[in-house]
């Protein structure tokens, strides 16, 4: 079953949907550079231009996960490209030519969604584009289409031995109609499809020439730095900028819906000037809870029955029956994105119109929050989507949050006649502090087995705030469940006769929001985790325990067994130095429509410190456009997992985020990083996404491999692993 | 108006002497490769090289590196001294594509010709001991090290 999918795509239809009578499709975003000669552009996502240069129009925002490169790939192969003169622009914000086909009518980002959504629209963009050019050569030539072959760029008639490149022969091509019965290659035809190439974001990256937000600096722009409330949900009551006015390079302190803004000729001048601000909060309405009520109000609650998401079979007679019964919980915290690049934004805005800078990952909710925010319809709003660094979530918020603080301050600063140019940074404190957590969460689960070790109830209850409660996208809460909150349980893939999976949603004032992975992120861990304290408790192998469950399951076995063969399960674990214990551990799961499988392996310390010292990873994501894409984000995906289950938590006091820059919240490091190996399941299958995928799977492999190498087991992230006896 | 080596370039400022390196950098010069992470030394994306060795310019205020030789990302592949390793280093980047959203990777490139410089054949301890201080929220650390043994294998 593909609940949590199928949902996901449709909140973004609905909240599309709900800000569709705001929008019209923006002309003015279809702004082309004026050639010379015509270019050919047959579609939104393709331009060639007489110069050979193949213009990809990306509709995905990069930041990381390859999609640049990935979209390419998929032009290239139905063009006959060559690699190297294909280059990627961003696409404007328009809906209605870039919208992402897995969200209706929204144009996003998100999900893992870009390759499986783009998989035949690109192909057919490529496909469309070469069609013409051939009929134009065959024109020009008087020959039969059928005749004419492109190899790497060049179109051929082989019987004659005449040759073109694409910009000898596109102000032809540009003339003929666009052919709409287009034919896509075979898979067996494929020669970038499934192959190695570079990717295109490297050489930039790599000379520090990419463009982020952060790197814009346009004529007259100021930059702001804001004193945000100490605590959610708190105002402003007043302030003294007399000593923040006194700083050089502070030319303004305005007030704005979320707190105050310094603005400076540059950022350190602004940043010394909110420094030096004084600001006087009114927190009547703020939320003031520790971490430590939190938990207890979740341990409470973990005692109640909750709301059912999933009901199978009758589960308490068969746990009354059960030979043996375990229960257990789990204890996730919240966590930041702390995406590299703390969250920015520039903004010009002038009498009539607005430009937004920005890693953007969803024009379709930004674009008319901004407009509503500063009086404009969304055509009058532009956006220029920058390369992100990072996002794992963070720039995909229903609110809008970031965006529309940079545009309140533009709107607050502009003076008639003058457009306001602006841009706002967060500093790594204010990113820190600011919310958007993924939420705490909770699990108890509670299941029976028979004589034989089968698996005959499982019961899961799950507490944890909705990242969809408060916003656009809340109607998508069905009979009291958010998906996101139970996807990974609600379909859990164990056989069993009796499942019962129930949910509590809180409601508090910290500010949530979907985190690389989403409801897997915890669903993962408790279950992984569980799994193997079932296996154990029957005192079977943690994958043949396994395996016998997920019979109905060919994708789940194709990675374990992938997994289990690439590490060497079947042979005993190499024993560490004398007073070093080892072990190893497995968890497999599915997010996205892909299937990941790892197995851990860890060296225990006597005083209780670790190394990973190794994990294997298997995926299945169907056809791997980019088999080195793939594996960079598992191998991403398994760092990024790694951080948060060995260091990442944010905590309260008394409503104060406690963490504030990598000192408190530490991220994982180079030299805590395991050696991967990453082995991709073979597949004719559709693509499937692999940015998030690759991020839960790690966090119970290594659980379990501690327990298997002391005894000791972690139901809480991140691991606090206690001191170990000795080996003898 | 202060003078600074940037680059193999004079370059006059005008900024408040407490300014960061890195902000100067950014903000006046418009160099914009030079990362902001963290602004604590804690995270490595601001790192430029002072006469060859590594430092964080987030915490280094311009007043002290005044008739130090600077060199930043831009300027890393054609500054003399620097050249040779930080080309094999762009190249084993390059071809092992090392980098995902990029935002980390300038700092980690600086880091990277520092270690190389002083130490042309690391073994995994020494690139540990030498990145550390580099984050990469991407965690592309795995290729980080087996690029940084591939420069080596190409410088020595
Ligand atoms: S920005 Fe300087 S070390 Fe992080
Ligand atoms: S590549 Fe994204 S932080 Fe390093």
């Amino acid at each position: 079953m593909r609940i949590e999918n199928a949902s996901r795509r449709d909140f973004f239809k609905a909240s599309a949907g709900l800000t569709l009578a705001l929008y019209l499709p923006s002309a003015l975003a279809a702004k082309r550079p004026a050639a010379v000669a015509p270019p050919l552009a047959p579609n939104a996502f393709v331009r060639i231009g007489t110069d050979d240069r193949v213009t990809v129009i990306a509709k995905h925002l990069e930041m990381g996960q390859g999609t640049y490169t990935g979209l390419s790939t998929l032009v290239a192969e139905e063009l006959d490209a060559a690699w190297s003169q294909i280059h990627v622009e961003a696409a404007p914000a328009d809906a209605s030519r870039y919208n992402n086909l897995f969200f209706g009518p929204t144009q996003a980002t998100g999900g893992s969604t870009s390759m499986a959504n783009s998989f035949l629209q690109m192909r057919q963009a490529g496909a469309t584009a070469r069609a013409m050019l051939v009929s134009a050569a065959a024109e020009l030539w008087q020959v039969k289409p059928a005749t004419i072959t492109i190899r790497q760029g060049i179109v051929m008639h082989a019987p004659s031995g005449r040759q073109a490149r694409f910009g000898e022969l596109v102000e032809a091509a540009a003339k003929l109609p666009v052919p709409t019965d287009i034919k896509l290659k075979e898979p067996k035809d494929f020669v970038f499809i499934g192959k190695h190439v570079p990717r295109k974001d490297s050489q930039a990256k790599i000379n520090g020439s990419a463009i982020y937000t952060q790197d814009i600096h346009l004529p007259g722009m100021l930059t702001a730095v804001v004193a945000h409330p100490p605590r959610f949900g708190a105002k402003v009551k007043s302030f003294d900028a007399t000593r923040a006015k006194a700083i050089k390079g502070v030319v303004d302190v305005i007030q704005i819906p979320t707190g105050v803004a310094v603005l400076g000729t540059n950022f350190w001048s602004a940043k010394k000037g909110r420094d030096a601000l004084e600001v006087s909060w009114d927190e009547t309405d703020a939320f003031r809870l520790s971490t430590s009520d939190i938990t207890q109000q979740y341990k409470a609650l973990l005692d109640q029955p909750g709301v059912t998401a999933k009901k199978v079979g009758a589960g308490e007679t068969a746990l009354k029956a059960a030979t043996q019964q375990l229960t257990a919980d789990y204890s996730l915290p919240y966590l930041a994105h702390a995406t590299m690049e703390p969250m920015n934004c520039v903004i010009r805005l002038s009498d009539t119109h607005c430009e937004v800078w920005n890693g953007e990952q969803a024009q379709s909710t930004d674009q008319p929050k901004i407009a509503a925010a500063l009086g404009l319809q969304p055509e009058q709003v532009t956006i220029n989507m920058l390369y992100a660094g990072g996002s794992f979530g963070r720039r995909s918020n229903t609110q809008s949050d970031y965006p529309l603080e940079a545009a309140y301050i533009a709107k607050a600063i502009r003076k008639v006649g003058q457009p306001a140019v602006v841009k706002l940074v967060w500093t790594r404190e204010d990113d820190m502090r600011a919310g958007y957590y993924r939420p705490k969460f909770m699990h108890r689960i509670t299941a029976g087995l028979d004589t034989e070790g089968k698996l005959v109830a499982w019961q899961q209850r799950i507490v944890g705030q909705s990242i969809l409660v408060g916003t656009a996208l809340e109607g998508f809460i069905k009979d009291g469940i958010d998906m996101t909150s139970v996807e990974g349980a609600a379909n859990l893939p164990y056989a069993t006769a009796n499942l019962d999976v129930e949910l509590h949603t809180p409601v508090l004032g910290v500010p949530v929001l979907w985190w690389r992975s989403v409801g897997s992120t915890h669903a993962a861990f408790a279950i992984e985790s569980f799994v193997d304290e079932l296996a154990h408790a029957v005192k079977q192998d943690p994958i043949t325990f396994r395996r016998q469950l997920l019979k109905e399951h060919p994708r789940h076995l194709g990675v374990i067994d992938l997994a289990m063969r690439a590490s060497g399960w079947d042979k005993p674990l190499a024993p560490g130095k004398a007073d070093e214990k080892r072990g190893r551990g497995f968890a497999v799961h599915e997010s996205f429509n892909s299937y990941v499988a790892n197995v851990a392996e860890v060296t225990v310390k006597p005083d209780g410190s670790f190394k990973i010292d190794r994990v294997v990873c298997a995926v299945d994501c169907g056809i791997a456009v980019n088999p080195d894409v793939v594996r960079a984000q598992m191998e991403g995906g398994i760092g990024f997992g790694l951080s948060a289950a060995l260091h990442s938590e944010i905590t309260l006091n008394e409503g104060r985020v406690e963490q504030s820059n990598f000192g408190d919240y530490p991220a994982l490091r180079i030299n805590e990083m395991p050696h991967i190996e990453v082995h991709i399941v073979p597949s004719a299958a559709p693509p499937t996404g692999v940015g998030e995928p690759g991020t839960p799977v790690v966090a119970p492999a290594v659980a379990n491999a501690l327990f298997s190498a002391t005894g000791q087991r972690l139901r809480q992230l991140p691991f606090k692993l206690n001191a170990v006896e000795k080996s003898t | 108006m202060l003078k600074l080596n940037i680059n193999g370039q004079n370059r006059s400022l005008d900024v408040e002497p407490d300014t960061p390196l890195l902000w100067a950098l950014r903000d006046e010069l418009h160099l914009t490769g030079t990362k902001y992470g963290c602004g604590i030394a804690a995270c490595g994306a601001c790192t430029v090289l002072l006469n060859g060795a590594p430092a964080r310019a987030c915490v280094t205020p311009v007043s002290a590196v005044v008739g130090q030789r600077i060199t930043t990302i831009e300027g890393l592949a054609t500054t003399k001294t620097e050249s040779k390793t930080a080309k094999a280093v762009q190249a084993a980047w390059e071809k092992l594509d090392v980098v995902q959203c990029g935002y980390c990777q300038s700092g980690q490139i600086m880091s990277a010709v520092a270690l190389l410089a002083t130490n042309p054949k690391p073994t995994d301890a020494d690139i540990d001991a030498a990145m550390a201080g580099n984050i990469c929220r991407c965690a592309t650390y795995h290729r980080i090290r087996a690029a940084i043994h591939d420069a080596s294998r190409t410088l020595t």
